[in-house]
Parts: structure tokens; C-alpha cells; sequence
């Protein structure tokens, strides 16, 4: 049996009176992608924040790395991209890199080569030496999928991680992400583009804090008589 | 460790903000020589008084007094017009003998101080020039009485034999200041608060607003969500931006004293390890405000309810004489006890180790207001 990275049970989550989750049950095994899809406000952001602990749910539990959430120590082992870049604009990529690495625990002999290889995954090492001001935000994306990398984490959790770059790049991303994967990490993505949906071993789409539909893409097609994830989209929101 | 990275990782940010650095730096000097320039010159004040129907020797007595101007009006009606014009600054009239109506222009509290003073005096004065005229007079008369009793018996005479008046010497007064000389002035009493103040401005809108930005970029998020501990960030926060207050307070206190010529009577550095102290005071403070604030306009709004109210109650203006509870606000002010400490150093010589209350009361602060950063950071990251 394979380990079990991510366990989110029956998750409940409320703010003041709105329900953000009401019951959300979601998995990721090693050497498996989750796909997290659904409207904006669905709760997918709420989820990602409950699996690493800077919300507690209301109700359900969230197991990651065979741990309850919320434990800090825990998060050196996690890679986590946010939905805005979340860069130090006045350092240069190498320095944000540095900084990151160091926080996650990186250690010291082993920054160096760890900071080349993830730049070099998302093709930044010629920009390192430049400050992040002067970055495209495509290349602003890009340096924060590889803080995300840093450390060779055992989970990777991506909220929107190819939102604004170009096709090429999404594509050797998204490669980056099969071999990770077949390195026996797990990953956890959210995301708009429903073709993207189609690269996952798995898609959960999320609708009003409920799962509505969970399996691997295909499976989803042919449960919905339907040809993209894109239709099982639609139909599941009822507006097709 | 990683507060120290976090530390470095701030400072490079700052070094790399020059505007920012200038401010800290340049802007505290600048502001204090203005005040330098402007206390310094108005110290001196003069007033025009115009005077209806007024004694004559009291007109010219106050004629002589310094910095004030006298001119004679033949009617009240004209006098009232000059001042109505701004010609002069008050009217005096003598309606009835030794009865005075003066009417101030008042626009300005200083000039009508000076007239009231000034007309006192002369007052005064002349009142003891009638008196030394009768007092002359009178020995006259004590003369003539005497010569009459020495031709009519003159054994007499010899018994009462009349005191010869010495000369009584002139009084002279010599003043020794125990702190500055004659030309200290206002500003000298309110430079240690000013040092104070400057401090604890800068650093707190500074500090405020970058921890601020780091929370709307995200990066606190992502920060947050490595297994850094939150009194880490605290911390990093303490030191990178204590450093910072470090070389200001170096700054300030060293051109007050060297550029300005304002006097230290106690030692250099305990005045430096207050103002490091204020610092790192409005530090905790600024970091703290900066999570009520959802942007750096609010962070400004701050400014008028929380750093301005501390000048006022922070010995800038003496309080003695105000009613109970406003005193009672200045207690709950951090620069009133670093305003008192400093006065204490800079005016008395006050050795550190005498001022435990001001100290104590200041770590007392640093040290609450830290916890609830850190407690307050919860907000964001559940552990």
C-alpha cells in the first residue's frame, strides 16, 4: 500500500456566518496529482490552508504526513506555492531562493546545489543575479514554483501555479511535475485551466464547499458521458 | 538562526530603499536644526503702545522699558483706530487720575504679556520716583527743623547729631547656571523629548509599514508556511530594525550635541541607551498596529491617535499644574518615561542606575507588547 501523504476528513470550515466547507473529503497518496478544481470561492484556497495548518477546521481532520494539522515542524517537509507570488521585490532571485531555503531548513552545504537545480527546473539561472523588480510575471511565477521545490519536499501544495505563463513553460512544468511524481512525491494543485485537469491522476472538483465529483479524469468523462473535464465541469455545475 | 537570516534578509531590503534610509537618517536632523533656527529666533519681542491722557512721567518711564514703543494719541477714538489698523498693539488710557483702561489687540498672547508686564513696571517705577521725591523733601524739611534747634540751644544739637547718608552701594547680581548658560532657551529644554520623539516615529511608521507589506504581498503567508516559529519573525523584526534605531539614535544624539551645541550634563551613552530602548519600544508598537491595518494609509491614520497625543503629554509642556486624569494619560505613554529619563540625563546628570523606574516601566512595555505580536501572529498561522 502506498503512503498516504494527505488525508483531509470530512472537513468543516465557517467564517462568521458563511460556510466556506461543508464537507470536504480529499486524499493524496505518494506518486500521485490531485487536481482541485472549481469556481472561485468554492473553498479550494480554504482546503489548501486547513492541510497546512493556518486554519483549523471547525470539524473533520486533517491528516498530512501521517500528522494531525496544525504542526509547524511539519511544514519543512511540505513545498507550498501561493495563489500571489509572494517574492521580496527588492532581492535578487538567488537571494529570495537563499532566504527560503534557509527558512524551510535547508542545510547550509546543501543550499547551493538545491537552489541551482530548482532554478534550472523552471529556467531561471540567468536571472538569479537580478533583482525580482525587474522580473516578468511570468519569471515571478517561475522563481515561486522553485521556492516551492526547495528542499526536495515529500508533498508539493500548488494554489494556481501556471496562472500567467506561457505554453512552452506550463508544458515543462508540468513535466517537472510527472517526474516528481514518479519520484514517489506527491502533489496537491489547484487550478482554472481544465486541460490542465486532464494531466492529473485525479480531479476533485469542489462546488459550495461539498466535493462533487472525485476520480481520475478519465473515469469523470465516462461518468458524465462527456469529452473534457471542461463538460464535466459545466455539467456538474448544472449550467450545461 | 533563522531570526538572524530573517534579520539580514530585512536590513539588506532597507539598504537597498534609499528614500527610506533618508528618511530615518536626514529627515530627524533636519527637522531639529528647524526648530533650532526657529526657537532661537523669537526670543526677542517688541511692542507699540499707543497712550491717551496718560500721566506723563509714567508715559516716559515706559517709553525707557525695553522693546517697548510709546506713542501719545490726543483722543481715545484715534488711539482705538491705530489699534484697530494694527498700528499698535494696545491702548492705554488714564480715564481719571492713577484709573487705567488698557484694550490689548491680543492676536498675539506673547505682546500682550509683555505690554502688562511692561506697564506694570512702569508703574512701579514712578511710583518710587514720587516716593524718593517726598523722601527728599522730607530730609529737607528734617535739615531746616535741625538748624532751627541748633540756633536755639545747641547742646541739643550736638546730641542728635545728624546720621550722615552713605552711599548705598549699587546691588549687583551674578548668575551661575547649573545647566547651559544665559543663552539656553526653549529649545533646550524640550531637545532630550525631541530626541525621544524622532525615535519613536520613524522607527514605529517604518517598521509598521514593512511588516505591513510584507502581509500584503504574501510573503508572511509563505513565510508562515516553512516551520519557522513566530517569535522568530518577531525577533528578526527586533533586531534588523534595532540596528537601524541604533545608528539613528547615534546620529541624532551626536549632531544635537556637536552641530546644535545642545549640552549633555550626564553621559553620552546612557542618553543612547534610553533612546535605543524608545526604539525598540515603537518598534513592538509599529508591529503591532501594523496587523490593525489593512493598508499604508491606515497605517498612517494611526499617526494623529497614537504618536502625536505623545508629544504633547511627554513633558514637552510641564503637566503640573493640569487637573489629575489628564496627568493620568501620560502614564500609559511610552515616551513619557523616556522623555523623563532623558531630561533626567541631559538637564541633571541622572546617573542610569537612578532612573530603575523609567527603565523598568520602558522594558515592561517592550516586553507586553512583543508577547502580543507574537500571540497576535496566531491570526495568520494557527501554530
Amino acid at each position: 500500500m502506498t503512503t498516504r501523504l494527505i488525508d483531509l476528513k470530512h472537513l468543516q470550515k465557517k467564517f462568521g456566518q458563511q460556510t466556506v466547507l461543508a464537507d470536504v473529503s480529499l486524499h493524496v497518496d505518494a506518486g500521485q496529482i490531485l487536481g482541485l478544481i472549481g469556481p472561485s470561492g468554492a473553498g479550494k484556497s480554504t482546503a489548501i490552508k486547513i492541510a497546512l495548518g493556518m486554519e483549523v477546521a471547525d470539524g473533520g481532520d486533517a491528516l498530512v504526513l501521517a500528522t494531525h494539522m496544525p504542526n509547524r515542524p511539519l511544514l519543512g517537509r511540505i513545498g507550498y506555492m501561493a495563489q500571489d507570488d509572494s517574492l521580496y521585490d527588492a532581492l535578487t532571485g538567488a537571494e529570495n531562493l537563499r532566504f527560503f531555503g534557509r527558512m524551510k531548513g535547508v542545510k547550509k552545504d546543501a543550499l547551493a546545489a538545491d537552489i541551482a537545480h530548482v532554478a534550472d527546473v523552471v529556467d531561471l539561472t540567468p536571472a538569479l543575479a537580478k533583482r525580482v523588480s525587474g522580473y516578468s510575471g511570468g519569471m515571478r511565477r517561475r522563481l515561486s514554483l522553485a521556492i516551492a521545490l526547495l528542499g526536495d519536499p515529500e508533498l508539493l501544495v500548488l494554489d494556481e501555479p501556471t496562472v500567467g505563463i506561457d505554453p512552452a513553460l506550463r508544458r515543462k512544468i508540468w513535466h517537472e511535475l510527472h517526474q516528481l511524481r514518479d519520484a514517489g512525491r506527491g502533489v496537491l494543485i489547484t487550478t482554472h485551466v481544465m486541460d490542465e485537469a486532464e494531466l492529473t491522476d485525479e480531479v476533485a472538483l469542489l462546488l459550495d464547499g461539498k466535493v462533487m465529483a472525485y476520480d481520475a479524469p478519465a473515469k469523470l468523462e465516462a461518468l458524465y458521458q462527456v469529452k473534457t473535464i471542461e463538460e464535466v465541469f459545466l455539467k456538474a455545475e448544472g449550467v450545461a | 538562526m533563522r531570526a538572524l537570516y530573517i534579520a539580514r534578509r530585512v536590513v539588506t531590503e532597507l539598504i537597498r530603499d534609499k528614500r527610506t534610509l533618508a528618511l530615518m537618517f536626514v529627515a530627524p536632523v533636519l527637522i531639529m536644526f528647524l526648530m533650532k533656527l526657529i526657537f532661537t529666533q523669537s526670543a526677542s519681542t517688541s511692542v507699540k503702545v499707543a497712550t491717551v491722557d496718560l500721566n506723563n512721567n509714567v508715559r516716559t518711564t515706559l517709553n525707557d522699558i525695553k522693546h517697548v514703543a510709546v506713542s501719545k494719541k490726543a483722543s481715545n477714538a484715534s488711539a482705538q483706530q491705530a489699534l484697530r489698523d494694527q498700528k499698535v498693539d494696545a491702548v492705554i488710557h488714564e480715564t481719571s487720575a492713577s484709573h487705567y483702561t488698557i484694550t490689548y489687540a491680543n492676536t498675539d498672547a506673547t505682546k500682550t504679556s509683555l505690554v502688562k508686564a511692561g506697564f506694570n513696571a512702569a508703574l512701579t517705577q514712578n511710583g518710587m520716583k514720587t516716593l524718593k521725591q517726598t523722601t527728599v523733601k522730607l530730609s529737607r524739611t528734617v535739615s531746616q527743623m535741625a538748624a532751627t534747634i541748633a540756633r536755639l540751644s545747641p547742646q541739643a544739637a550736638a546730641a542728635m547729631k545728624q546720621p550722615k547718608a552713605k552711599a548705598q552701594p549699587r546691588a549687583k547680581i551674578k548668575s551661575r547656571y547649573n545647566y547651559g548658560d544665559k543663552n539656553t532657551d526653549f529649545f533646550d529644554k524640550i531637545v532630550p523629548i525631541l530626541m525621544g520623539f524622532f525615535v519613536f516615529f520613524f522607527v514605529f511608521l517604518i517598521s509598521g509599514m514593512a511588516l505591513l507589506k510584507e502581509r500584503t504581498t504574501g510573503t508572511l503567508d509563505r513565510l508562515l508556511a516553512t516551520p519557522v516559529r513566530r517569535g522568530e519573525i518577531v525577533l528578526g523584526y527586533m533586531i534588523s530594525y534595532g540596528i537601524l534605531a541604533l545608528i539613528q539614535t547615534v546620529i541624532i544624539v551626536l549632531t544635537t550635541v556637536g552641530f546644535m551645541g545642545v549640552e549633555i550634563t550626564g553621559s553620552l551613552g546612557a542618553v543612547m541607551v534610553i533612546n535605543f530602548l524608545l526604539a525598540l519600544v515603537a518598534l513592538a508598537f509599529g508591529i503591532l498596529l501594523s496587523t490593525l491595518a489593512q493598508s499604508e494609509f491606515q497605517m498612517m491614520q494611526f499617526i494623529p491617535i497614537i504618536v502625536i497625543p505623545q508629544i504633547f503629554f511627554s513633558g514637552i509642556v510641564s503637566l503640573d499644574s493640569l487637573a489629575s486624569w489628564v496627568k493620568d494619560i501620560s502614564y500609559v505613554l511610552p515616551l513619557t518615561y523616556a522623555g523623563n529619563a532623558m531630561t533626567q540625563i541631559i538637564m541633571d546628570g541622572t546617573k542610569l542606575t537612578s532612573l530603575g523606574v523609567d527603565i523598568g516601566v520602558l522594558l515592561l512595555f517592550l516586553l507586553v507588547l512583543t508577547g502580543l505580536n507574537v500571540r497576535g501572529m496566531r491570526r495568520y498561522r494557527k501554530v
